[in-house]
């Protein structure tokens, strides 16, 4: 394997830097259960990372400890070169890391500009009294972050939907909307968990172009599970297997396919 | 103009002043139960506690009086101090705050994540709590509040409704100023809802947690923020019916009168707490003005109640509700 530790230029052409993440030895046991087993690798910055395995290999468990939703029992996460203590999930996310979710986790009362509106929550400045005593500047602070969730809503194409409430959406929508309100807190870690799960392959290919679009212009690192091998072998630029809680690859997606672990897991071969 | 109607008039216009009255009680369960799901039994007791505080630091009486002359053969009871009453106000907002982190510290932290019926019981709990705790505090007997609102008849609208109708109706002018302070901490709060940062924080957590954390946003600050606006908003209400009808523990039992309210307007919608208010204050009114001489009077004690069962029947969500509906 080629030395990566000053950044890597991937198949297409891209820069990718240095590590933006690195999770060393991450266990995580919940009573007799080991959902993650010493698991150890890194994301690096502007690279597009995928994590995939079987049902209950323990890729969601992994992206809600990095995330913050779940405390590793053992390991260390070290985010742009700093041991990260433990912490609680709102921290995490003010930290500049912003996640979707398997089960899409909106707020369906609100409409799609207001979901989108709380993920710039921790970029706001003006406290509850200045708010209250310079109106004005908290009108102009607001009508900035318009912009920019704005320029997301038509980046992610959902113009003519941003004043419906989100519990009346279909599915494909509402986990664009989930993106739109993650890309909105300008992330400089992006998780996605399962983000084309449930779609047809015409939503599929739509979602694969933003998450491309979106690393490439705002140049925003992602790590994203996906169950669909082809989704993640074109999208990647390095994918980590997991297997049973523990990681049985890492590498670039075509080194990752013929690795006879990767094969044996996901053809079923009996464990011995 | 007949007499009937003249009267008439004047019944339905203290029904409106008698429905912000149950409107200020109402306004505290919809704050906590939109940004919580939780159902507080204990907003009938924070207003009681609140006006209890209000009073003895209005008037400089020792907490704990009871406690510390029985432990220690003291005689204390009061420090001889009389608080202005916007430094007393003030003083039991910073209380209200301070119970607010309490609150959050030793009851909610720990019930995250449990079924709202589990929180609902831990209300309960705290409503006892503090009916005790607010006894030992300030004492049991039953006090004045005196704020300096002004009370009685007003002078204004019986003359000028004299001059209009040749009958001068008796209109509060407690109930007036009521009605002024529920417009402006209705505005105050709908404001703040729906265009601050925290507002919107607010609304999040409301609506789910997992995505409220993912965007950043602390539930404990907001639970501990949703709780003062809500003790701020049981001290309005400890004042109005304190001055009203004196700080006693029957004050606690207002939030029955809420009860009907909540049921009309929603137990999510400020605004459906008003209007809920309005509608069962005329109502009561108007029905034992107009229904309840047949039926030997009385009326008002249940037909509140009554009017909140038939929309149980007919509409469960309330006037201004969300209306829940399940996809399947």
């Amino acid at each position: 394997m080629k030395d990566m530790s000053e950044g890597y230029v991937t198949a297409d052409g891209r820069q990718i830097g240095g590590v933006l993440m690195e999770m060393k030895n991450i266990t995580l046991r919940f009573g007799g259960v080991v959902a993650i087993k010493d698991i150890s690798f890194d994301i690096r910055d502007g690279e597009i990372r995928a994590i995939i395995g079987p049902n209950g290999a323990g890729k969601s468990s992994m992206l809600n400890v990095i995330s913050g939703f779940y405390v590793p029992t053992e390991g260390e996460v070290w985010f742009k070169g700093v041991r990260r203590g433990p912490m609680k999930p709102y921290q995490v996310a003010r930290l500049g890391v912003a996640r979707t979710f398997q089960n899409i986790a909106l707020f369906d009362g609100m409409t799609v500009l207001d979901n989108i509106m709380t993920g710039r929550l921790t970029r706001m400045k003006a406290g509850l009294l200045s708010q209250a005593l310079w109106y004005g500047a908290a009108e102009r602070e607001e009508i900035a972050h318009r912009e920019k969730v704005e320029r997301i809503i038509d980046f992610l194409e959902i113009q003519n939907i941003r004043k419906t409430p989100v519990g009346r959406l279909p599915y494909g929508l509402k986990k664009r909307v989930e993106l739109a309100r993650a890309l909105a807190a300008e992330p400089k870690l992006l998780l996605l968990d399962e983000p084309m799960a449930g779609m047809n392959v015409e939503e599929k290919e739509d979602m694969s172009r933003f998450i491309l679009d979106l690393n490439d212009e705002f140049g925003t690192t992602i790590v994203l599970i996906e169950h669909d091998m082809g989704v993640v072998m074109d999208l990647s630029d390095r994918v980590v297997v997991m297997d049973y809680g523990r990681k049985i690859g890492d590498g670039p997606p075509e080194e990752v396919r013929n690795n006879q672990d990767v094969i044996d897991a996901y053809l079923g071969v009996a464990h011995d | 103009m007949p007499d009937q109607l003249v009267y008439a008039m004047e019944v339905t216009l203290n029904g409106l002043m008698a429905g912000v009255m149950y409107s200020l009680v109402a306004l505290g369960f919809v704050l906590i139960f939109k940004a919580s799901g939780i159902f507080n039994y204990a907003q009938g007791v924070l207003a009681l506690f609140a006006a209890l505080t209000l009073v003895g630091l209005q008037q400089g009486q020792v907490p704990f009086a009871h406690l510390i002359n029985a432990v220690f053969g003291t005689d204390l009871h009061h420090f001889g101090w009389h608080l202005p009453a916007v430094v007393a106000i003030a003083l039991t907002a910073g209380v209200m705050v301070l119970m607010a982190i309490a609150v959050e510290k030793l009851v909610l932290k720990h019930l995250v994540n449990q079924a709202p019926i589990i929180l609902f019981m831990a209300t309960i709990g705290l409503a006892y709590f503090l009916e005790g705790f607010g006894d030992v505090m300030w004492g049991a007997d039953i006090k004045k509040l005196d704020v300096g609102l002004p009370q009685g008849i007003s002078e204004t609208i019986e003359s000028v409704t004299a001059d209009w109708f040749g009958y001068g109706f008796f209109i509060d002018n407690l109930d007036i100023v009521a009605t002024v302070v529920a417009v402006a901490l209705v505005t105050a709060l709908t404001v703040f809802s729906q265009y601050s940062k925290q507002g919107r924080a607010l609304r999040a957590v409301a609506d789910d947690h997992q995505a409220a954390l993912s965007v950043g946003i602390s539930l404990r600050f907001i639970w501990v923020l949703v709780w003062s606006i809500a003790g701020f908003v049981a001290l309005v209400a400890g004042i109005m019916w304190g001055t009203k009808s004196g700080v006693q523990f029957s004050l606690s039992l207002i939030a029955l009168k809420a009860l009907p309210v909540l049921m009309l307007g929603g137990f999510t919608s400020i605004p459906g707490a008003i209007v809920g208010g309005l509608i069962i204050g005329v109502g009561e009114k108007l029905f034992e003005f107009s229904i309840g001489p047949m039926i030997g009077g009385a009326t008002e004690n249940w037909f509140a109640y009554m009017l909140a069962l038939l929309f149980l029947v007919f509409r469960p969500q309330g006037l201004f509700g969300e209306r829940i509906i399940e996809r399947v």
